[in-house]
């Protein structure tokens, strides 16, 4: 079904959205929130910049943006895809727990802010190009991986990643020699067996976005995990 | 009623841009349409625009754009004009009635310059002069509010939706080299027209989304300079931090945002230009009072330019692009995407890092 966006505000499309079943594409989409919602059975196409919260508490299905999207995308979403083929805003899968999140792009900062895994639900966000500073803020759970595809000379990630980062695990295609790590994480050269967990999550990204994976694996990759599952215990007081 | 400066009002919002690196013109309308799809971020309690070269027959006169309470002040502040100013023009600024704007004070605009033999005799230079007029009306005359106070520009603003204010001050009949906006969001407000943005001081304009913590130690060291924060909103103060620290103290746009935004120490230490590195820690050890805390975006804008620029932990979204001569600036791309769909290098500028578009030389 085809959604013409241009004279509807969110609550417009999502009532649009919610009289069907079929897959959708929304055209005309500019800055309308929260599309897509809750959802949880059929694929949405967007064309045009859809608003902040897009896939917010999103339970299956997936979302396709064919160019960029704006803050908070995938807000604590529980299941399903997004895949944005441009960049992404801020909070990039704020407080998400299940469900995958592919970018072509950059993303803003704090991408990961507050990920979380429980039981089988392990989410995924995967940034093509750079992220921001406060990558992976209070990172609990999950997994982050930053590509720098485009931009080898620039530094993977901007300040600050991993602040607060209690659980989870981060991968960056860099040897990270000029990144700087708070003390409560570890930083470790990807061996054989990452490789393989890297490979695993990736093969569906690369397929998404005509990437080859070899190519994108044959870098340095460095992984990023808590030091304990308590890194914060004597913080402030023994507790 | 209790008015702003005797209640605290915090405020979400949104807020857009558009210059022309030529100095061509641009219809108000187009800043007005950019508020559309932001809708969401105001809640109607506040709404407002500055547009910058919209007066060209009168570019060397002071516009003054002023909220009166009665007729009788507004006679008043005209009368106190006259003792230091040759008053060139004085009338309603026009306004269209719209359902969605109500209780307008009267809203008068003066075009004036200073007399030179009063500025001869208190050995001030013209801006300061202006400056100190503009503050001593907003707070020692009662009932009056100067709102707008620079050459060749102006603000317009209202209590209402930012896209319903445009209308109301028809925004569609002004054009200029630059335009800022912003739609306001205060968890609380007592719903006055002077507490919308923009803030402005002379030919400076501040439109701001966020909520600075450092307001009172920002105030206590900028009211020593004679500056009066009237309306306690954090948005005031930092209109004359700028003012001060660029016309007063002859700083550029980029180092004022080194004081404003200034970068985290342990990032100073990593600088790896000694002289940069020594340049910021003196700025930020010198103006320390002048460091702006807690979440804020804002867009200055000034004759022949507008500066962007993020608190330096980036708790707020702001997204830049641009088309040919064109810069677009607002809190969300689609606000860019309405005023130019075919925009490029859409970027979102890292916290601290400054924004800053000129016109070019002589086209302003």
């Amino acid at each position: 079904m085809l959604i013409n966006a241009k004279n509807l505000d969110h609550r417009g499309i999502n009532d649009a959205l919610r009289d069907t079943h079929d897959d959708c594409t929304i055209e005309n989409c500019c800055g309308q929130r929260f599309i897509a919602a809750g959802m949880s059975d059929r694929h949405i196409t967007i064309e045009g910049i859809p608003g902040n919260a897009l896939g917010a508490f999103m339970n299956g299905g997936t979302v396709t943006v064919n160019g960029n999207a704006q803050d908070a995308v995938g807000d604590t979403m529980n299941e399903g895809d997004i895949i944005i083929h441009g960049s992404i805003g801020d909070a990039a899968g704020y407080a998400m727990r299940g469900g995958r999140i592919f970018v072509r792009g950059n993303a803003g900062y704090r991408a990961g802010i507050h990920m979380k895994a429980y039981e089988d639900k392990m989410p995924l966000l995967v940034i093509g190009g750079k992220a921001g500073s406060f990558l992976g803020e209070y990172q609990a759970g999950g997994v982050i991986i930053v590509l720098n595809l485009d931009t080898p000379e620039d530094r993977c990630v901007s300040n600050f990643p991993c602040t607060g980062m209690h659980g989870g695990k981060i991968f960056l295609r860099s040897d990270c020699r000029n990144i700087i790590f708070p003390e409560q994480v570890s930083t470790a050269p990807a061996t054989d067996e990452d490789k393989a967990e890297l490979r695993a999550h990736l093969n569906d990204y690369c397929a998404q976005f005509d990437l080859d994976l070899d190519t994108i694996l044959a870098a340095d990759f460095t992984v990023v995990t808590p030091n304990s599952s308590t890194p914060y215990r004597q913080m402030y007081v023994a507790n | 009623m209790l008015r702003e400066g005797q209640v605290r009002i915090p405020s979400g919002c949104a807020i857009a841009a558009v210059i022309s690196k030529e100095g061509r013109m641009i219809p108000g309308d187009l800043i007005a349409d950019a508020m559309v799809p932001m809708h969401d971020r105001s809640n109607g309690l506040g709404g407002g625009f500055a547009g910058y070269g919209i007066y060209p027959d009168y570019k060397d006169f002071y516009a003054l754009h002023v909220f009166c309470d009665s007729r009788a002040n507004r006679i008043a502040c005209e009368d106190f004009l006259k003792e230091y100013c040759e008053v060139v023009q004085s009338e309603r600024i026009p306004t269209r009635t719209v359902p969605e704007i109500t209780d307008e004070p009267i809203i008068w605009r003066f075009f004036v310059t200073p007399l030179k033999s009063v500025l001869a005799s208190r050995q001030l230079d013209e801006r300061e002069f202006m400056a100190r007029i503009v503050m001593k009306i907003n707070t020692k005359m009662e009932g009056v509010h100067v709102f707008s106070s620079g050459k060749n520009m102006g603000a317009f603003k209202a209590v209402g939706y930012p896209e319903d204010v445009a209308r109301f001050y028809k925004l569609d009949k002004y054009e200029g080299y630059s335009w800022t906006a912003h739609g306001r969001y205060p968890t609380n407000t007592p719903g006055w027209w002077g507490g919308a943005h923009p803030f402005t001081l002379l030919d400076y304009s501040i439109v701001h989304n966020g909520e600075i913590s450092s307001y009172d130690a920002n105030r206590r060291f900028i009211e020593m300079f004679g500056y009066k924060c009237s309306l306690q909103t954090d948005t005031e103060v930092i209109t004359y931090i700028f003012d001060y620290l660029t016309r007063r103290q002859g700083l550029t746009l980029e180092e004022a945002a080194a004081v404003v935004a200034a970068p985290f120490w342990s990032t100073i230490r990593r600088e790896e230009d000694e002289e940069m590195r020594r340049k910021y820690t003196y700025l930020r050890t010198v103006f320390s009072s002048l460091l702006v805390t807690g979440p804020f975006s804002i867009v200055l804008g000034f004759s022949g330019g507008i500066m962007a620029l993020n608190d330096r932990l980036k708790l707020r979204s702001m997204v830049v692009g641009e088309k040919d001569d064109r810069v677009f600036i607002a809190s969300e791309e689609a606000a860019i995407r309405v005023m130019e769909p075919a925009a490029e290098n859409i970027w979102a500028p890292a916290g601290g890092e400054p924004v800053i578009i000129k016109v070019k030389e002589g086209a302003y």
